[in-house]
């Protein structure tokens, strides 16, 4: 297998093809979230006038999905490459299809589209218009135009894309389990696969997620994310009397949403809340986002 | 004459929203250029995943000529006037007016305006941005660094380019001068996205669709879908297969490619364990591909057409093997749905459904199996069904919800609950009412034809519809989220389709009663919803609205079945010389009573004196006599449900309202006996509710 093959080739091929494109090449976010969207990166920067061009992987928890490690294709704990490009470039398209080829997809021989598909995050608040990007037959990308975040019209447009990066190291290296994907390239006893690194980690989640997982702390981190998220909102607010209107600690408080978003996921995945409970948890955590978007827009990021 | 050629180039755009695109840009550009009397000789529009494409043949090259009179003020009218009418004429000085005598009023100012055509061009160059700025995409966006603005451009997926040429075919086309949303218009155009990826310079429609297709683009979606079946079938046939043919997804998978190139692909055959539906399903949804059959047979073959958009340097080995990749993906998936769904009865799954919130007001999907069962259970003896077996039917239906399979593919609800409840050996006809209980769906749809399956979609659609009557969720204009429509249709389909004898009012009261606790749907309005839908349903088949109204004004007709007899029964009779003359003599006598109770104030609607008749003109008295005979007949015949024979009744009433309207003077000198030949007209009046109400019906 060579080093560009690899599961962490294929990270540094994006990286490399994205940073050539004037994107700043961040690092994952320090926070357990659902979706390389939800990183501050995209979900904030997506937000205001000011230009922005960036991109990652972000390691993404999905406590519903996790297989105890026995599916081939599932996992609770899983990366995305996130790309964001505020506004969105006119040949969006190409650059995508550009890095593909960089990362070894013959488009020769190989049956790439995009389909219709609307994305919507409800406890983002946000949607766009794109579509899934399929090569053979599978979905490898998601690929949107933001049109509104946190419950504000995104002004310009961003767009994002988003590979999935197990799919498509499967895909490049003709793996049909994602346990056995290559790691690192390496051969004899220097070969690290998927598995090796995650298969006891997904054993592990799949237990805490649907077993163990504290209800009853959850359901309190949930009250004290939603309240520490509106606190530091209310403290970040100017001081009587200061010059400036802008607001002081939008980040903070976002991260307190982020919070508050993941413990929901994990109670989700307890079996704990009722499906119309499910609604009113998920529209608290859109009320803190949009709070956070508002408080965003007036910052020196925002805009303001 | 010149032809018009627009593309509008964007990124992909969703299959199912093509076609409609097409044939609005059709209708509002040659609506645009009629409205500015334009006319063309032909129209059509193309669409591919990523262009609309129109061409409008044998436009003018110029509008026509307007010349307009305008009359202006008399000869030596007030200055003022004078200059108003310059300024409104667009002269300077009346040089430029001529004056025309008047006989009547003299001399006066004539300006004669004359504009001359507009070129076509300018005018396309007007109309087509405004066009395109207000184009009805079902859901539109903004994109790039232009969206910083309000009022950007908005389209289906980023605008690419626009092609837009006019001009005669012997002579280079001139491009419509036009920019909207930053693009200019003009000649440039590209083929496939990857396979000719180069410019392409297009003049007009006949080398642009032929400089198309070198470029591996078929514009056509029609011969898109052609190509596809044909190569579809043909692929099979050499395989000894038949394709499974779905027209459906062919429209869309002809959205999804430019150029279509038609592969095949296998699975295992052990996936072929799966229900044929869910191997369907999942193949058709998850990868937009057609499943086959062994030739001459039902069963499903282990192979599948895909359609892809690349003429592949390998010959498109490596797309089907990807697709295959998926597909087995997905029918392991599908398999373990199975064999989950398999190890677990559906008696079990009943709980669960307990804590299923079927709508907030309405209480658990438990709650509403439990009603469903009871109301099963009592309709069963009205159509013929075992209440047992109609009762255990309901229980089950919905369990099939919570299983896997469902919960992955919601359009096998019904048929994978009878495909376990058969594996588990239920009665037969419970395992029919599994599936067909949901029907009929749609006016087309089958009617079942088990009295268990009967009594379940019964009851499974009363029980929705008295439920969100009960909570006023009623479907208003074009929004009818909980398909109630649907399901009024459905019941009305089943009473007719297999001629129940149901009392509605009762029936809706039972389901009703069953809500406990919440407030009651009002059963009038509910009967008059079915009314509506039973109108609906009738005039779809040809009957007068008008017959089933004067029906439905009757009290206590809640029996569609008798109410459809009698608008039939009614229709013949009006179709005969008597029915017509007798509608007639009714629409007279309604009237004159009409004008005369609202002169007297007061209504006449007591018995006519049948002594006072009888020594009143013979006409009077024979009306008399054969009213209170017909009234009597038709009202037996009535109760017997006999309603020709009701008709027939009635029509022994024209010869003596005829006669009675030629011999007879109503406004009598004589209180009394004007007062007794209205009630004698009321008589008549009274005489046909036994069928009808007349005063409904029309002509």
């Amino acid at each position: 297998m060579s080093q560009k093959k690899s599961f962490q080739g294929l990270i540094l091929t994006l990286q490399e093809f994205w940073a050539a494109q004037g994107c700043v090449i961040l690092q994952p976010y320090d926070m357990e979230v659902g979706a390389g969207t939800f990183h501050p990166a995209t979900t904030l920067r997506a937000l205001g006038p000011k230009p922005w061009k960036a991109a990652y992987v972000q390691p993404s928890r999905r406590p519903k999905d996790g297989r105890y490690g026995e599916n081939p294709n599932r996992l609770q704990h899983y990366y995305q490459f996130q790309v964001i490009l505020k506004p969105n470039p006119p040949n969006l398209q190409e650059l995508y299809l550009a890095s593909l080829k960089a990362i070894g997809v013959d488009l020769t021989l190989h049956d790439i589209r995009f389909v219709e598909d609307d994305w919507e995050s409800p406890t983002l608040g946000a949607w766009g218009l794109g579509w899934e990007c399929w090569c053979d037959g599978m979905e490898v990308s998601q690929f949107t135009y933001f049109q509104q975040v946190a419950g504000f019209e995104c002004a310009p447009v961003a767009g994002e894309l988003t590979y999935g990066l197990e799919r498509l190291a499967m895909y490049v290296q003709g793996v049909e389990n994602v346990y056995d994907l290559d790691f690192n390239g390496a051969e004899g006893p220097d070969r690290i696969t998927y598995g090796d690194v995650f298969l006891q980690a997904e054993q592990e989640y799949s237990r805490h997620n649907f077993e163990a997982a504290d209800t009853a702390m959850l359901f309190r981190q949930f009250t004290d994310a939603e309240s520490a998220c509106r606190s530091y909102l209310d403290a970040g607010e100017p001081e009587a009397g200061a010059n400036s209107q802008r607001h002081r600690m939008a980040q903070p408080a976002y991260d307190q949403c982020i919070k508050a978003s993941h413990v929901f996921n994990l109670l989700d995945a307890r079996g704990v809340i009722s499906v119309t409970e499910r609604q009113s948890y998920i529209l608290r955590v859109r009320e803190l986002a949009k709070a956070c978007g508002a408080a965003w827009l007036r910052t020196a990021a925002g805009g303001a | 004459m010149p032809d018009l050629l627009l593309e509008l180039r964007s990124e992909e755009i969703p299959a199912r929203m093509q076609r409609r695109a097409a044939e609005d840009l059709k209708k509002l550009v040659t609506d645009a250029l009629v409205a500015r009397g334009f006319l063309y000789e032909g129209a059509k529009a193309f669409s591919t995943p990523r262009r609309l494409a129109l061409h409008i043949a044998g436009l003018p090259a110029r509008g026509e000529a307007v010349r307009e009179e305008r009359r202006g003020p008399r000869v030596g009218a007030p200055e003022a006037a004078v200059q108003g009418f310059l300024k409104g004429a667009g002269l300077t000085s009346l040089d430029q007016a001529t004056t025309v005598t008047d006989p009547k009023k003299g001399e006066f100012y004539l300006a004669v305006i004359e504009r001359p055509g507009r070129e076509t061009l300018d005018v396309l160059a007007e109309l087509l941005p405004e066009i395109i700025k207000n184009f009805p995409w079902p859901k539109s966006m903004r994109w790039g660094a232009a969206s910083a603005e309000p009022g950007s451009l908005r389209w289906v997926r980023p605008l690419q380019s626009i092609v837009a040429t006019f001009g005669p075919e012997t002579e280079t086309p001139e491009v419509v001068p036009f920019t909207v949303g930053g693009i200019t218009a003009g000649t440039v155009t590209y083929g496939h996205r990857f396979l000719a990826p180069e410019p392409i310079e297009v003049r007009r429609f006949d080398d642009y669709i032929q400089a198309l297709e070198r470029a591996k683009v078929v514009l056509d979606p029609e011969r898109r879908k052609d190509v596809i079946l044909h190569d579809a079938r043909d692929l099979a046939f050499a395989r000894g297969l038949d394709l499974v043919e779905d027209e459906g997804l062919l429209d869309e998978v002809s959205g999804l490619v430019e150029w279509p190139v038609v592969l095949m692909g296998s699975f295992d055959e052990s996936f072929l364990d799966i229900p044929a539906e869910a191997i369907r399903a999942t193949i058709r949804a998850n990868q937009k591909c057609f499943v086959l059959r062994k030739s001459g047979s039902e069963d499903l073959a282990p192979a599948f057409i895909l359609v892809s958009n690349l003429v592949a340097s390998d010959g498109g080995q490596a797309i089907t093997a990807g697709n295959e990749r998926v597909v087995r993906a997905r029918l392991s998936d599908a398999k373990f749905f199975w064999e989950t769904d398999k190890a677990t009865r559906l008696e079990d799954r009943l709980p669960k459904l307990d804590t299923i919130v079927f709508h907030e007001k309405l209480g658990t999907q438990g709650a509403r199996i439990a009603r469903i069962a009871a109301l099963a259970k009592d309709l069963a003896p009205l159509v013929g069904a075992d209440p047992e077996l109609a009762e255990r039917a309901a229980r089950l239906a919905k369990a099939d919800l919570v299983t896997e399979m469902v919960g992955e593919f919601p359009e096998l609800q019904g048929l994978m609950g009878r495909k376990y409840a058969t594996l588990q050996g239920h009665h037969e006809s419970v395992c029919a009412a599994i599936e067909e209980h949901y029907k009929p769906v749609g006016p087309s749809d089958r009617v079942p034809s088990d009295p268990v399956s009967i009594a379940v979609a019964l009851a499974d659609k009363l029980d929705t519809l008295a439920g969100f009557w009960a909570i006023d969720e009623k479907p208003t204009g074009s929004k009818d989220p909980f398909a109630l429509r649907r399901a009024a249709l459905g019941v009305i389909r089943l009473i007719l389709d297999r001629g129940l004898r149901l009392r509605l009012l009762e029936q809706v009261g039972a389901a009703d009663r069953s809500l406990a606790g919440r407030a009651g749907a009002d059963p009038q309005d509910l009967l008059g919803f079915f009314a509506d839908r039973l109108k609906v349903y009738l005039r779809d088949q040809g009957a007068r609205h008008d017959l089933i109204d004067a029906v439905f004004a009757l009290p206590g007709q809640d029996d569609l079945l008798m109410v459809v007899r009698r608008v039939e029964a009614l229709g013949q009779f009006l179709d005969t010389e008597d029915g017509k003359n007798l509608l007639a003599g009714y629409k007279r006598a309604a009237n004159i009573l009409r004008i005369e109770e609202k002169k007297d104030n007061r209504a006449y609607d007591a018995a006519p004196d049948s002594t006072l008749a009888a020594a009143g003109e013979p006409a009077e008295q024979a009306l008399a006599e054969a009213l209170a005979k017909a009234r009597e007949t038709a009202s037996a015949a009535v109760a017997r449900e006999d309603f020709s024979g009701a008709m027939q009744a009635l029509s022994t009433l024209r010869a003596p309202v005829d006669a009675f309207f030629q011999d007879v003077t109503v406004n009598a000198p004589d209180p009394k006996l004007r007062e007794n030949r209205l009630l004698l007209l009321n008589a008549l009046r009274a005489a046909t509710r036994e069928v009808a109400e007349f005063s409904k019906i029309e002509g």
